[in-house]
């Protein structure tokens, strides 16, 4: 049984992996072609590198996940305390029924939804395209709260409810008591949420691809643009940095969550 | 900050809005869309056009939108099957791993999720096509090359590669909590290794499995990517269906699909949600 095992997810493993170390191979390919090996080169990185589209979504992309993070982090963590204290049954119902939403509409819903909405809205001030940067953001910011709010109210309901109680007690205003103890309480949940937010927005595409205009680009929206056409190995070279920037981020996140546990210890 | 009644208004109080106007307004917009015309003027057309509309396909003259509906439906619950049983084992023997190769594995599965579906999709087309290199391996070994790209086929593998990750970590978390002297009590009262999984690991797996189906499920039926890439744009999925009407500026109709999409979904996950209950609480598990 456990052979039998074992084999099972070095094949599952495998499918999952295959398609990915070819696009790997295959950016250092000389040729064009992603069949057969003619030599090594690195010349499709040197055009990535001189691909100033490419190099301005990759900004864009990581303006835009930044700034939604801080919103959506900032007004779900203030959201989760809100709901947490709500003492109207009726209200923290609706409230919890909207953050399910957007988890679990299809993307294309909730993008063509706020798509329908900004034009809309847009066409009542007479502009031709409604869509920008801001749009974008509202979007990203609508999908990246619930799960914020998801990883905050678990840890408030886990939270001893006589902390800050004791710090008021002590005292502590209730807004220091809610900044020295509850708030380093729910960190982790925060934090969490935080990443979350962050690689959400960094990997949507279809929200974006709703809701972007035609001046702001994001790495997704550039990808499937590049896809349209035939793709030149420039996009596998982009494929493999994405790829070792992942593994290095979830290694660092690992090692950083086994210090934490250390230290606990 | 006073502990009066209302102590959660303030904090709550921009997610509120944020919510109704982000969230709910928008969908009154889709509804709104839907039902009118491009003077905004109340009609039923853009619904019933989804449901009445033919074409003439081989000959044969079809209901173009109820035969992309069903088509969608159909690839999805394949592959949302295909994802549960190739996932579920997988889940299982990570959960049972030792703690340091879970933590291996996790960021293994990760690691796919993380890469842009886009990529990876396209990754597939290029394996996939009559001239890439899953034939150039077939002919290296003699054997006969395979048509594959522009199949129903090459839309399920391209959505159980992307989708796979999603069933697999909702299980795992849900196994990995899982207490061990459940297994052994179960042991101990005479089950064996199948009696322990069909009475007590599956019954208890099943919140994941719920999780895992609906988010491989959701994206599957709507997606529009994969069926252009690796159906080669020669079917439509509802997800193609709705983005062309988009594209195309026909922003009432294509609101009017994302509207009756958005409903048989709903009704759909209300049932998938019945009969995992069933199966937890039902006679059997017991």
């Amino acid at each position: 049984m456990k052979t039998v095992s074992k084999i099972y997810t070095a094949l599952i493993f495998l499918f999952l992996f295959a398609p990915i170390a070819i696009l790997l191979v295959f950016s250092f390919n000389e040729a064009k072609s992603l069949s057969v090996f003619t030599g090594f080169s690195l010349k499709w990185y040197r055009e990535l590198f001189h691909d100033d589209a490419t190099l301005q979504s990759v900004r864009n992309t990581i303006l835009l996940a930044v700034t939604s993070m801080v919103i959506s982090t900032i007004m779900g963590t203030a959201a989760s305390v809100g709901i947490y204290k709500m003492r109207e049954k009726w209200l923290r119902a609706a409230l919890n029924t909207a953050t399910d939403i957007p988890m679990t509409n299809p993307d294309i819903i909730t993008g063509i939804s706020l798509m329908l909405m900004f034009v809309f809205v847009g066409r009542l001030f007479g502009l031709a395209n409604s869509l920008s940067f801001w749009t974008m953001l509202i979007a990203h910011v609508t999908f990246c709260l619930p799960y914020v709010i998801l990883q905050v109210l678990p840890r408030l309901r886990q939270m001893d409810v006589s902390l800050p109680e004791a710090a008021q007690d002590l005292g502590c205003t209730p807004l220091r008591a809610f900044f020295k103890v509850t708030i380093p309480e729910i960190m982790p949940g925060i934090l969490t949420g935080a990443i979350m937010a962050f690689t959400m927005s960094l990997d949507d595409f279809v929200i974006s691809y709703f809701t972007s205009g035609a001046g702001f680009q994001t790495l997704p929206i550039r990808i499937y643009n590049m896809t349209k056409k035939t793709v030149t190995p420039k996009m596998y070279a982009l494929a493999t940095i994405i790829f070792f920037v992942i593994l290095a981020l979830l290694i660092i996140s690992n090692l950083t969550d086994d210090s934490d546990k250390t230290k606990a210890k | 900050m006073t502990r009066s009644k209302k102590a959660g208004w303030v904090p709550a109080g921009p997610y509120t809005l944020w919510a109704a106007l982000f969230i709910l307004v928008p969908l009154v917009f889709v509804a709104y869309y839907a039902f009118t015309d491009n003077s905004f003027a109340f009609t039923f057309d853009n619904i019933t056009r989804f449901f009445t509309a033919t074409s003439v396909v081989e000959g044969r003259t079809v209901h173009t939108y109820m035969l992309i509906f069903w088509r969608s439906l159909k690839l999805a619950v394949i592959s949302t099957v295909l994802c549960l049983l190739l996932g579920y084992p997988l889940a299982y023997a990570m959960a049972r791993a030792e703690e340091k190769t879970q933590k291996f594995m996790m960021i293994l599965i990760m690691i796919p999720m993380w890469m842009n579906f886009l990529i990876r999709t396209y990754a597939w087309m290029t394996i996939l096509q009559d001239t890439g290199i899953l034939n150039s391996f077939l002919s290296a070994l003699g054997l006969r090359k395979v048509h594959i790209i522009g199949t129903e086929g090459a839309v399920v593998i391209g959505m159980v590669y992307d989708y796979l990750p999603y069933m697999v970590l909702p299980i795992y978390s849900i196994m990995a909590k899982m207490d061990d002297k459940l297994l052994e009590a179960a042991r101990d009262l005479g089950c064996n290794g199948f009696g322990v999984l069909r009475r007590v690991i599956f019954p208890l797996s099943m919140p994941g499995v719920l999780s895992g189906i609906t988010m491989v499920l959701i994206p599957s039926v709507s997606t529009f990517y994969i069926s252009q890439k690796l159906g080669s744009g020669k079917f439509f999925l509802i997800g193609d269906a709705i983005e062309g009407q988009y594209v195309a500026n026909n922003l009432h109709f294509a609101a009017a699909m994302a509207f009756i999409l958005m409903v048989i979904l709903m009704v759909v996950m209300a049932l998938v949600k019945k009969v995992t209950a069933n199966s937890v609480y039902g006679g059997d598990a017991l």
